[in-house]
């Protein structure tokens, strides 16, 4: 894809976020679009792709009532979107399709109208991990971390700054679920998870969506919003199973999104103003970080813990509150999305001063597959 | 009532041998004739080369404690806290499991211990390879 070729012209999440108890998942995810719609001032007649996880494209195709000729259902976890923003710039810049909606939906707190998470008995997952006691991801996405930690001497208190300082960021977002302040030992003294993991160092659960709407950069022009350009896009997966990473000290589908989206987009690191990192825990921030080479192997603990990443520091991540703080409804991809183009419109509650170029990161299942979408604001 | 039992695995064609290798008190990995390549979980070619030629041998069942971590909420089958455990199979590759016989504290379960297999029989079909601190 040609960076600024594609732009995105909708973007909304839910009207509420949190705990939705009286809509099913497709409605969570029909409320976010419908919100995107108007953000866009489109109507179903004018949306001619449809992208969806969890969900099919038949499912949200029909509920919405969009007559697609370009759909694509790829479901890989909390960063299928990102992968659907991939597939859908590709889809547009080729002329498959004009106009594509990306929607999620998930009532990950309430469990109204959602599938059930079931893991196969004769699946490799389901007779080579699932025996051994896991219950979600909780008790799977850690299960790198002491390796990571002994590696290159990372301590518990610079993990537990993760938390703390995206608390900062979440203290200045209305919407964020939690807001009061948090210190390293609030943290070291929350309620044991999974050890290492501590309640604090674990995501959200609770209930929402988030839609976006994509068409070509000539045609963005026309909309209401000022659009937020793809500049690169990036996807990878690895494993289904946690256990059988490569190196459990970085995650290979990283390796391969994150490098391909900056190739794409022709940019370095400098160039970056703003960063999202999907943090379903505390310790992705630090593979991200390294992973996508903003800082040397073993050093993204120290490089939190020393504020680079909080507030007034050199490199904002994770500026709603994070899968932490802000919310996570299972498949937190998708809030990271919106995060990036909130701060490339302008309008994000803690807003990057003068933010020109956006890196929205993504992982999904425990590192099983990763995606990377660099945005910007500057007219092609 | 009885207690829930732990999930139960389910062999498919491709994994059968691992699990009648188990119920043998072996511990069988797969070994590529091509490259020498030796990999899990099972499937009947090299993950590597792509060859279908490769052979099912016992490996030592000696390993170490690559990473874990302590499960602290109430699961089917086990009792909290317990440790979920990559093992490092000195043969290469690495597997999930549990480690018996020892203290479920970081104290406890030091990182690249070493570790032997240790079959706990499930039922007459299914043997679980768990680990055990290494003797000597
Ligand atoms: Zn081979």
């Amino acid at each position: 894809m040609t960076p600024n070729s594609v732009a995105i012209v909708g973007a909304a999440e839910t009207t509420r976020l949190g705990t939705i108890p009286d809509m099913s998942q497709i409605q969570l995810h029909a409320d976010a679009a419908l919100n995107a719609m108007a953000d866009a001032g489109l109507k179903p007649a004018d949306i001619d792709g449809v992208a969806t996880a969890v969900e099919t494209p038949q499912q949200i195709a029909h509920y919405l009532g969009i007559t697609p000729s370009w759909v694509d259902g790829t479901s890989v976890g909390g960063c299928s979107f990102m992968i659907h923003v991939r597939h859908a710039a590709a889809a547009i810049a080729s002329g498959l399709c004009k106009t594509v909606l990306v929607t999620h939906g998930e009532s990950g707190k309430s469990r109204v109208g959602n599938p059930p998470r079931t893991v196969p008995p004769s699946s490799l997952a389901g007779q080579f991990e699932q025996p051994f006691g896991p219950m979600g991801p909780p008790s799977l996405f850690p299960i790198p971390v002491l390796r990571y930690m002994k590696t290159y001497g990372v301590t518990h208190e610079q993990i537990a700054m993760v938390a703390v300082v995206q608390r900062e960021w979440a203290a200045k977002n209305p919407r964020a679920t939690f807001r009061d302040p948090i210190t390293v030992e609030d943290v070291l003294n929350s309620r044991m998870i999974a050890y290492p993991f501590r309640l604090l160092q674990c995501c959200l659960v609770t209930d929402g969506g988030g839609a976006l709407i994509l068409t070509s950069a000539e045609r963005a022009r026309d909309f209401p919003r000022k659009p937020v350009y793809i500049l690169g896009t990036g996807e990878s997966v690895e494993t289904p199973m946690v256990s059988q990473m490569e190196d459990f000290t970085s995650s290979r589908a990283f390796r391969v999104a994150g490098p391909t989206a900056f190739r794409e987009a022709g940019i370095t690191h400098e160039d970056v103003d703003h960063l999202m990192i999907y943090d379903a825990f505390a310790h992705l921030p630090l593979y991200g970080l390294e992973d996508l080479g903003f800082v040397p192997r073993g050093e993204a603990g120290r490089f939190i813990a020393e504020r680079n990443t909080a507030p007034g520091g050199k490199l904002p991540l994770n500026t709603n509150g994070g899968g932490l703080s802000y919310m996570h409804s299972g498949m937190y991809g998708m809030y990271a999305l919106q995060e990036s183009v909130r701060q490339m419109r302008g309008i994000a509650p803690a807003q990057v001063a003068g933010a020109k170029i956006s890196v929205c990161h993504g992982v999904g299942g425990m590192f099983a597959a990763s995606g990377t979408i660099i945005f910007g604001n500057e007219r092609p | 009532m009885p207690e829930p039992a732990r999930a139960r695995p389910q062999p498919t064609p491709e994994t059968q041998h691992f699990w009648d290798g188990t119920r043998a008190g072996e511990l069988r990995l797969q070994r590529c004739d091509a490259c020498a390549k030796v990999y899990f979980p099972p499937r009947p070619f090299c993950p590597a080369c792509a060859s279908r030629s490769v052979s099912v041998f016992a490996a030592s069942g000696r390993g170490s404690l690559y990473s874990y971590v302590i499960h602290h909420r109430k699961v089917p089958g086990f009792t909290p806290p317990y440790a979920i455990a990559v093992v490092q199979l000195d043969e290469g590759p690495r597997m999930m499991s549990n480690i018996t016989g020892c203290a479920q504290t970081p104290e406890a379960l030091a990182l690249d211990m070493p570790l032997e297999v240790a079959f706990e029989k499930l039922d007459d079909e299914i043997t679980l390879p768990l680990f055990r601190p290494a003797k000597g």
